[in-house]
C-alpha cells in the first residue's frame, strides 16, 4: 500500500483523513483509486494537481512509477511563468 | 486621404514613398521603406525602440511624421554596419551579452552610436540618463552600461 | 535522468557569442510585428471603454460600409461549445454577453490598411448598459460587492463566501498555537501589492492566415507556439494539427506571452475574410488587456526563538486575478515558506474575481507576493530579537531531506550555499551612508520540466543542426549549441540551433516554469546520445567490430581499446561525409515529459538611499546570489539574476495598476505605468552558485524565474530600516515614504 498525504483542505473530501492508502503502482493508478476510495476528490483530481512523488514532483508524467514505501503527496497544480 | 509623396535619405540611399499625412516616420520606414529594425513598444516616445537619426539627431521615429522626412537624411539600426563589420557597439553588445530578448537593442544602439559622437568619454550616470529613455526589460541594464562603457574607452585608445 | 559523472567540461561554462547575437545587432531580427504577406489586411481590435457592463447591442453596419473594410468579427464567430479553461480563455479574448473589464475586446475589424482598420473600429457601434464595478481585491469579498460572474466558483470554496471568491485552499500541519506560544517573540502584520505588469517592451503581435477548409498558418511572439496552437484551435473550432504555428523573434515574455489575446482574433478575421491578417496591439491594449500579475492582499504571522530558531508560521493570502479564476494563490501559498524547515505551518488562500484583465503568469507567479510578507515577518523577527538576517535564516534553512512547508521533501538544494555566499560577500559587511537601509531576502522558485520534444540531424560536412520547441527569450539557442557540443565533442560554432514550428516536432510546453534550459536542455543532450549511438554504429560497421566496441570521444569514433582493434578514428565529418551510402541520414531525437526538475533558491542583498525630505528610494547596491545547479552559459544566467532583480526592484518602488471607481485604468502608458530606466539602477553584482541538479545530465537548474522574488522583500526592508518604520505595502512610492516619515515625526 501506498500513502498519500494529501494537503488539509482535502480532508472534507477523504472523511477527514489527511493520508490515505492505496494499492498502486504509478501516479495514475494512485489518482485512480484515491477517487475510487474518496469520489468527492473527483472534480479536484480532474480540476488538475501534482503529485510528489519521493521529492520529484509529477504534474502529466502519469506513467510515473510508485513504490509502496514512496513518499507521495497531493499538491495543488504548479504554475509557471 | 491622399497620400504625400516624400523622398528622403535613408543610411545614405534616396528613398521614395507615399505617406498618408497621420502616418508615424516609424509605420512609413517599416511598412513602406521595409526596414524593421526599429521596433514600436509604446508609440508614444517613452520606450525608445524606434531611435532614429533625422539630420544627425537622435528622435523617436514614432513622434515623427512620416511627411516630416522629407528632405532628411535619415538613420536607422540597419546601416549602423559597414558591410559586414559590425560597429563596435554592436561587437561589444554581442560579447558582453548586452542584450537578452533584443527587442530594445537596435533602439539602444542607434542611441549609444549618438552619445559617443557627442561624447567620446561618458561617465557611468551620463550613459545612464542618455539611456533613460530606452527601456529594456530584460537585462537589468547592467551588462549594456558596461558595454558602452568599454566600447567608448576602445574608441578612445583606438583598439 | 540522472546527474552525469561528469565534472570537467570543454565548452559548458565558457561564455561564446550568442548564435543570433548578429542578427539582434543589425535589426534582422524578426519579432511578432515583422512579418508581413502578399495581400495582408490588418487588424484593429474594439475594446469596451467600461469595466462592466451588459452588451445590448454590436452595430457593424457603418463599419462594413468603409472602403477597405473586409470583415468584421463579434464573439458569434467562435466556438460555441467550450467550458471551463477553454471558456474562459475565449470570454477573455473576446467578451459573449457582458465586458468585465476596461479594454475587454468586443469586436474586430480586418481592413486594406492599419488606418482604416482603426477608423472602421471607432465606426462599430456598441450599446452598453453599465453594472457596478469592482477592483480592489478585499473589496470584492466583501457583503454587497458586484458579482462578477455567479457560480464561477469550483469545489474548494466553502459556503458563505461571496460569489467572487471562485477557490479557496486551506494547508499546514503540526500545531501552530503551541508553535506561537513556544516564541520569544511573534510578528504579526497585513501586507498589499499591487497588480504589475511583465512589462515586455514588444507589443503582442502576429500574422495569421486561416482558410475556409480549416486550415492555418500562424506567426506570432510566443513563449510557447504549442500552447497557441491548442488555444487558438479550440477557440476556432479547428483540428490542432491543421494549424502550424511558427514562433517569431520574441521581445520579451515574462510569462505573460503562455496564453493567448489577439491571435485568435487575428485568424477569425482572415478566416472571415479570405485573407492573411496582421494584428498588433498598441501598448495601451497591452496594459489594459493582456495579462498583468494579481495583487494581493495578505498577513503573515510568524515566532521565533530568542537564539532564531521559528517555532510557528501561518498565512493568509487574498489575491485578486481579474474577471476570471485562476491568481496564483496555490503558488504563493506553497512557496511563501519554502525557506524554512517549519512544523508547525498553515496556508490559507482565496482565488478572487474582480472587474480587471484576467491575470496571467508573471516570473514566479504568485512567488514574490508570499516573499514580500514573510520575508519582511522574518526581518522584523530578527530586528526585534537582536540577531543577524542571514544567521538566523542559516538556522532555519531548508536543505536537502527537510520535508517542505508544502510536503514533499527537498533533494538537493542551494539555499545555505546562496546564504553562506551572500554572508562571505563585501557587500554584506560594507558600511552604510546616512538615510540608508540594508535589506537582505531570500526567495525559491521549484521550476518546471514539461512535455518536451527536440531533433538533432548530422550535416553532410559533419556539422550539426537542432531543432528546439522552446522559444529562445534570452540566448538559450547557446545553452542548447553548447549542450549539443558538450555532448558531441564536436565545437560549438558546428551546432545549430533553431526554434521550430509546430509541425515540426512533437508538443512543446513553453519556455516558462525556467525549464527551457533544463528540459529543452536534458532532449538535446539525448538526442545527441542517440545520434552518437548511430554514429559509432556506422563506425563499427565500417571496422567489421561489435557497436560496443566504439567508444565516442571528442568528436571521433574511436575503438575503445586494443582489443576492440586497431583502427584509424572516424570523427563525426568523416562518417557524415558517407551517411548517405552507409544507412542514410543520421539523426537523434527524445521525448519526454522530465520530472527531475531542481529548484533554484537565491539571496538578495540590497542599499537603499532615502531621501527624507522627497521620500524617494533610490537603490544604491545590489547583489544577487543565486544556485543556477549548473551555469551552462554563465553571461546569460548571470542576464536573468539582473533582470529578475531589476523586475523586482520596479514592483516594489514604482509599478502599480492605478483604476479610478469607475475601474478605468488611469495609467495605459509607459510614461504613467513606470517600470526601472538605466538612470534608475545600480549595476546589479552576480554570484553563481553552483549545487547540481540531480535531475539534470550537467546538474542544471532552471534560473529564470527566482531572481524576482527577494528584490520585493529586499527593497521593503532595506527602506524600513532605513526610515525606521515598517513598510507593508508596494509599491514604496515617495509620497508612501513621506507619510510614513511624517506619522513616525522623522524630519
Amino acid at each position: 500500500m501506498v500513502e498519500v498525504n494529501l494537503w488539509s483542505g482535502l480532508r472534507r473530501f477523504a472523511d477527514g483523513q489527511e493520508a490515505v492508502e492505496v494499492e498502486a503502482k504509478t501516479v495514475a493508478e494512485v489518482l485512480q483509486k484515491l477517487v475510487e476510495a474518496h469520489p468527492g476528490l473527483d472534480p479536484v483530481i480532474k480540476a488538475g494537481v501534482s503529485v510528489a512523488v519521493d521529492g520529484e514532483i509529477v504534474q502529466r508524467a502519469l506513467n510515473h512509477p510508485v513504490q509502496p514505501d514512496s513518499e507521495v503527496f497531493l499538491l495543488q497544480q504548479f504554475r509557471g511563468g | 486621404m491622399t497620400q504625400v509623396h516624400v523622398t528622403t535619405t535613408v543610411n545614405g540611399d534616396e528613398v521614395e514613398f507615399l505617406a498618408d499625412p497621420r502616418e508615424t516616420l516609424l509605420d512609413c520606414l517599416r511598412d513602406k521603406v521595409g526596414m524593421t529594425g526599429a521596433k514600436e513598444g509604446c508609440g508614444t516616445g517613452d520606450c525608445g525602440a524606434c531611435s532614429v537619426t533625422l539630420d544627425g539627431r537622435l528622435v523617436c521615429s514614432c513622434l515623427v511624421l512620416g511627411v516630416e522626412a522629407e528632405g532628411k537624411d535619415i538613420g536607422t539600426i540597419e546601416g549602423m554596419a559597414d558591410g559586414d563589420d559590425l560597429h563596435p557597439l554592436q561587437a561589444k553588445f554581442i560579447e558582453y551579452a548586452a542584450l537578452q530578448c533584443g527587442i530594445c537593442t537596435p533602439g539602444i544602439l542607434v542611441a549609444t552610436e549618438a552619445l559617443l559622437k557627442k561624447s567620446p568619454d561618458p561617465s557611468e550616470e551620463e550613459v545612464r540618463y542618455w539611456l533613460a529613455g530606452n527601456l529594456c526589460r530584460c537585462t537589468g541594464y547592467d551588462k549594456i552600461i558596461r558595454a558602452v562603457l568599454d566600447t567608448a574607452r576602445d574608441l578612445r585608445e583606438g583598439v | 535522468m540522472a546527474l552525469d559523472s561528469k565534472t570537467e567540461f570543454k565548452y559548458i561554462g565558457t561564455r561564446p557569442d550568442r548564435p543570433d547575437g548578429m542578427d539582434k545587432v543589425t535589426g534582422k531580427a524578426r519579432y511578432g510585428a515583422d512579418a508581413y504577406a502578399p495581400g495582408m489586411l490588418h487588424g484593429a481590435v474594439v475594446r469596451s471603454p467600461h469595466a462592466h457592463a451588459k452588451i445590448v447591442k454590436i452595430d457593424a453596419s457603418k463599419a462594413l460600409a468603409m472602403k477597405g473594410v473586409k470583415a468584421v468579427v463579434t464573439r458569434a464567430d467562435f466556438a460555441t461549445d467550450l467550458e471551463g479553461e477553454d471558456w474562459d480563455l475565449l470570454e477573455n479574448t473576446i467578451a459573449g454577453e457582458k465586458t468585465l473589464y476596461d479594454g475587454h475586446a468586443v469586436a474586430a475589424v480586418a481592413a486594406t490598411s492599419a488606418l482604416i482598420a482603426k477608423d472602421a473600429a471607432k465606426l462599430v457601434e456598441v450599446e452598453y448598459e453599465i453594472l457596478p464595478c469592482v477592483t480592489d481585491v478585499d473589496a470584492a469579498m466583501a457583503d454587497g460587492a458586484p458579482v462578477i460572474r455567479d457560480g464561477a466558483a469550483d469545489h474548494s470554496v466553502p459556503e458563505g463566501l461571496h460569489p467572487n471568491v471562485v477557490r479557496y485552499t486551506e494547508f499546514g500541519r503540526g500545531d501552530v498555537e503551541a508553535g506561537f506560544a513556544a516564541a520569544d517573540l511573534v510578528v504579526e502584520r497585513d501586507f498589499k501589492t499591487e497588480a504589475v505588469h511583465q512589462g515586455y517592451i514588444e507589443p503582442h503581435a502576429c500574422l495569421a492566415n486561416l482558410g475556409a477548409d480549416g486550415k492555418g498558418e500562424l506567426w506570432c511572439c510566443t513563449q510557447g507556439h504549442w500552447f497557441v496552437r491548442r488555444m487558438c484551435t479550440a477557440l476556432l473550432g479547428l483540428e490542432t494539427t491543421q494549424l502550424r504555428v511558427t514562433a517569431s523573434e520574441i521581445g520579451g515574455g515574462f510569462g505573460g506571452k503562455t496564453t493567448v489575446f489577439i491571435d485568435p482574433i487575428a485568424l477569425a478575421l482572415s478566416r472571415a475574410a479570405g485573407k492573411p491578417v496582421k494584428l498588433v496591439m498598441s501598448r495601451s491594449e497591452v496594459l489594459k488587456a493582456s495579462g498583468p500579475t494579481s495583487s494581493a492582499s495578505m498577513n503573515v504571522k510568524m515566532g521565533m526563538t530568542k537564539d532564531g530558531k521559528l517555532t510557528a508560521a501561518t498565512a493568509v493570502f487574498r489575491m485578486q486575478g481579474g474577471a476570471f479564476p485562476g491568481a496564483p494563490m496555490d503558488m504563493t501559498t506553497m512557496l511563501a515558506f519554502s525557506c524554512y524547515d517549519l512544523d508547525n505551518v498553515h496556508h490559507e488562500g482565496f482565488d478572487v474575481m474582480t472587474n480587471r484583465p484576467k491575470q496571467a503568469a508573471y516570473r514566479a507567479p504568485g512567488a514574490p507576493m508570499g516573499a514580500f510578507a514573510v520575508e519582511s515577518v522574518m526581518d522584523e523577527l530578527c530586528q526585534g530579537l537582536g540577531l543577524d538576517p542571514i544567521d538566523a535564516r542559516l538556522t532555519n534553512a531548508v536543505k536537502e531531506g527537510t520535508k517542505s512547508s508544502f510536503g514533499p521533501r527537498y533533494k538537493a538544494v542551494g539555499l545555505i550555499e546562496t546564504l553562506e555566499a551572500a554572508k562571505a560577500h563585501p557587500h554584506y559587511s560594507a558600511p552604510l551612508a546616512e538615510n540608508t537601509g540594508r535589506g537582505i531576502a531570500s526567495g525559491y522558485w521549484m521550476n518546471w520540466g514539461g512535455e518536451t520534444s527536440t531533433s538533432l540531424a548530422i550535416g553532410e560536412d559533419g556539422t550539426v543542426q537542432v531543432g528546439v520547441g522552446t522559444p529562445d527569450i534570452g540566448g538559450s539557442r547557446a545553452s542548447m549549441a553548447l549542450m549539443a557540443a558538450e555532448t558531441l565533442g564536436i565545437p560549438y560554432e558546428n551546432v545549430r540551433v533553431d526554434v521550430v514550428d509546430t509541425a515540426s516536432l512533437g508538443v512543446n510546453e513553453p519556455s516558462h516554469g525556467s525549464r527551457a534550459t533544463y528540459a529543452s536542455g536534458l532532449a538535446v543532450i539525448e538526442s545527441a546520445r542517440e545520434a552518437i549511438t548511430k554514429l559509432s554504429k556506422r563506425a563499427a560497421d565500417k571496422w567489421g567490430i561489435d557497436a560496443e566496441a566504439v567508444e565516442w570521444r571528442d568528436g571521433a569514433a574511436h575503438p575503445s581499446g586494443p582489443n576492440a582493434g586497431d583502427f584509424t578514428p572516424l570523427s563525426i565529418a568523416d562518417i557524415a561525409g558517407e551517411m548517405g551510402s552507409t544507412g542514410g541520414p543520421i539523426t537523434g531525437h527524445h521525448d519526454a515529459s522530465p520530472t527531475g526538475f531542481g529548484g533554484s533558491f537565491g539571496t538578495h542583498i540590497v542599499d537603499v538611499h532615502v531621501d527624507p525630505d522627497t521620500g524617494k528610494s533610490t537603490v544604491v547596491r545590489y547583489t544577487v546570489v543565486q544556485d543556477a545547479g549548473k551555469a551552462i552559459h554563465p553571461s546569460y544566467v548571470e542576464g536573468q539574476f539582473q533582470g529578475g532583480a531589476a523586475q523586482g526592484i520596479g514592483w516594489a518602488l514604482n509599478e502599480e495598476y492605478i483604476y479610478d471607481d469607475d475601474g478605468r485604468l488611469q495609467n495605459d502608458v509607459f510614461l504613467d505605468y513606470r517600470i526601472p530606466v538605466a538612470s534608475d539602477l545600480p549595476m546589479i553584482d552576480t554570484v553563481i552558485v553552483e549545487v547540481p541538479n540531480p535531475g539534470h545530465p550537467y546538474g542544471v537548474r532552471g534560473v529564470g524565474e527566482t531572481g524576482i522574488t527577494p528584490p520585493l522583500p529586499a527593497v521593503a526592508c532595506a527602506i524600513s530600516h532605513a526610515i525606521g518604520h515598517r513598510m507593508t505595502r508596494l509599491p514604496i512610492s515617495p509620497p508612501r515614504v513621506l507619510r510614513a516619515i511624517q506619522g513616525k515625526g522623522i524630519s
